[in-house]
């Protein structure tokens, strides 16, 4: 790993020099009310004060729907497209949180760990994740007590951690990162002298210990507490949607006349629909044993499988949750 | 790294139709690409991808043996919108198909065993990949049994082929309709498997059995099996749990830490009880 010092302007310089390099840049920016990830040209674009984006980043790798491949009929014979490497653009995604990077790793995991998924990989090979270190937490976070933490370099290519003053500490963590600095190799010096990085960031207590909860989750299967959990849960799917490690998908047909794709698109362990057998019969058949399913799955299936945890600590399905479940106070209460 | 896509499907040319019983279809698929045909093996317990194109992929059993070369068969009801698609094609017409996906039944492990086969209407499919292979390999098993029932004589699959078991000698074939479900000319037996099964009371020494069927037949039959000696590691079935992938990604299957598409099909009743009832 290199660390590195870059001022305000050669900041500046190394953004410009990353969109004339025709890389789609993908950053925070401030809407109406809320902050999410935009393709931005200008580095004046990118949100400066904010906790955390409403929505991950996932779909830079994992899009909402994407085509598998394409076909085309013609009377009894079909003639198939191969999914079309070609038209993936080379992405940056500035300024994501390191809880967002780590992500990244559990969704490689999902996508990998057996058969190799080329659309998921061909995307992610071409994108350059830039993680900025947490100067502020909110009470939804919880990075620190799933292995993460408001600095860690888990997933990321690079790290910037903004120093007072309007310089910045910047790690290179991989060859992909070492690649984006050198677009711009002047913008950068050598550090004078060592800096501690953890000076500048959030404090994000320890809630809960990750062991703890595995072990209990480990023989909760027939508990009650997933009925008193789960009791308002309304099955939306939002917690997935904003989930960076949620990875469930469908598979759905995309046709008109002759023509057609074969889409992927996300789905949710958390919709009646989802394990619903054709002749009705279905195997979680109510709220509680999908919710139960999802906690299982990222704090002790995963983790289990394919030594990867389903959560980063984020924060975004409690933010986003409709009737305020809140992951954290389920996981403490669990744990306790 | 393979850069193969996996959810391309190969295509297929359906070679021929059999319409088994009300709404049940066979197709015989070829493979229209002869190096994919070449380059493609499975064994018997393995499901693939079926597609229609313009309506969607279902997963299905291959439900021919893999003794049986240059082609694959899939037996299916017509019930949603995929195989409500694949009814509608035809003979020479050209369809999808990803596999091999999923693991097997170990019938090397079974050699010198006697083979039980205890199945359910639209379940004799997954078993029939079986029963065809340990037949076209016959010297390698003892006794061979099976118990097969549906709702009514007409829903019965495969009937040609039921008529050649029961014609031979080295096949202990039951056949059994649910109460009401008989024609007046019906030879076989009346009554649900489980309690047909109980009736037959096979022995249990050295057999291996295998259960498909809707989850109430398997329900009431793990039972019966247990009566009759047979071992929990030595109960094989198959779950059927919903899937889009096929290979252990999209989450669906996902049991306990298994996923079905990966681990599964075929499971023996002693792993059953390590993973949360949730199929």
């Amino acid at each position: 790993m290199e660390k590195l010092y870059i001022n305000k302007n050669g900041l500046d310089q190394w953004f410009k020099q990353m969109i004339k390099g025709g890389s789609h840049v993908y950053a925070p920016v401030q809407g109406r009310d809320k902050v999410d990830f935009k393709r931005v040209t200008e580095l004046s674009e990118v949100a400066s004060d904010f906790v955390q984006t409403t929505q991950s980043i996932k779909k830079a790798v994992f899009p909402k729907a994407e085509s598998l491949f394409s076909y085309q009929k013609s009377g009894k014979n079909v003639e198939v497209q191969d999914f079309d490497a070609l038209s993936v653009s080379d992405k940056v995604l500035w300024k994501i949180r390191p809880c967002d990077a780590a992500g990244f790793a559990s969704l490689t995991g999902i996508f990998n760990w057996d058969y190799k998924d080329k659309p998921y990989n061909t995307r992610l090979e071409k994108t350059t994740l830039v993680s900025f270190s947490c100067s502020k937490s909110d009470s939804y976070c919880f990075c620190t007590s799933v292995n993460g933490g408001p600095g860690s370099t888990v997933g990321s290519d690079i790290q910037i951690t903004m120093l007072p003053g309007e310089g910045a500490l910047v790690e290179v963590l991989t060859s992909k990162g070492k690649a984006l600095v050198e677009l711009s190799a002047d913008s950068f010096e050598q550090l004078s002298k060592e800096i501690d990085k953890e000076l500048y960031l959030a404090k994000v207590p320890v809630h809960f210990a990750l062991e703890q909860v595995k072990e209990k989750l480990s023989v909760a299967f027939d508990s009650p507490v997933w009925q008193q959990q789960s009791e308002r849960c309304l099955g939306c799917g939002a917690c997935a949607f904003v989930c960076p490690t949620c990875a469930c998908f469908d598979i759905q047909e995309d046709a008109k006349g002759s023509a057609g794709r074969r889409i992927r698109c996300w789905d949710s362990c958390g919709f009646s629909l989802f394990t619903l057998h054709t002749s009705g019969h279905n195997p979680r058949p109510t709220q509680s044993t999908r919710w139960r399913q999802r906690i299982l799955h990222k704090f002790s299936y995963m983790p289990e499988r394919i030594q990867k945890m389903g959560c980063t600590g984020c924060g975004r399905c409690s933010r986003a949750c409709p009737v305020d479940m809140n992951i954290l106070e389920h996981l403490t209460s669990i744990a306790e | 790294m393979d850069n193969s896509n996996i959810y391309l499907p190969h295509l297929m040319e359906i070679e021929k139709i059999t319409d088994e019983a009300p709404g049940v279809r066979t197709f015989r698929l070829k493979f229209k690409n002869e190096e994919e045909a070449e380059a493609f093996d499975f064994k018997a317990g393995q499901f693939g991808e079926y597609s229609a194109f313009g309506e969607g992929e279902s997963t299905f059993c291959i439900a021919s043996s893999p003794t049986r070369k240059g082609y694959i068969e899939c037996t299916f009801r017509q019930a949603g919108r995929v195989t409500s698609g694949l009814s509608k094609l035809e003979e020479g017409a050209t369809m999808g198909f990803r596999g091999p996906f999923g693991n097997t039944f170990p019938l090397d492990e079974w050699k010198g065993k006697s083979l039980l086969f205890v199945a359910g209407g639209i379940a004799l499919p997954p078993m029939r990949c079986v029963i065809w292979n340990a037949l076209d390999t016959r010297e390698n098993f003892k006794d061979i049994t099976i118990v097969y029932g549906a709702k009514s004589v007409n829903d019965l699959v495969y009937k040609g082929e039921l008529e050649e078991w029961e014609k031979r000698a080295d096949v202990n074939l039951i056949t059994t309709v649910d109460p009401g479900g008989e024609t007046p000319d019906w030879k076989g037996q009346v009554g649900f498997v489980p309690s047909v099964l109980e009736k037959v009371a096979p022995n249990s020494d050295n057999t291996i059995a295998i259960v498909c069927g809707p989850p109430i037949m398997i329900k009431f039959t793990f039972p019966v099996l247990e009566k009759l000696g047979f071992k929990d590691e030595n109960v094989y079935t198959t779950l059927e749990n919903r899937m889009k992938c096929g290979v252990g990604k999209c989450g669906r299957c996902n049991v306990g830490k298994l996923y079905v598409c990966k681990d599964g099909p075929v499971f023996t009743k002693a792993q059953l009880k390590d993973i949360p009832p949730e199929y």
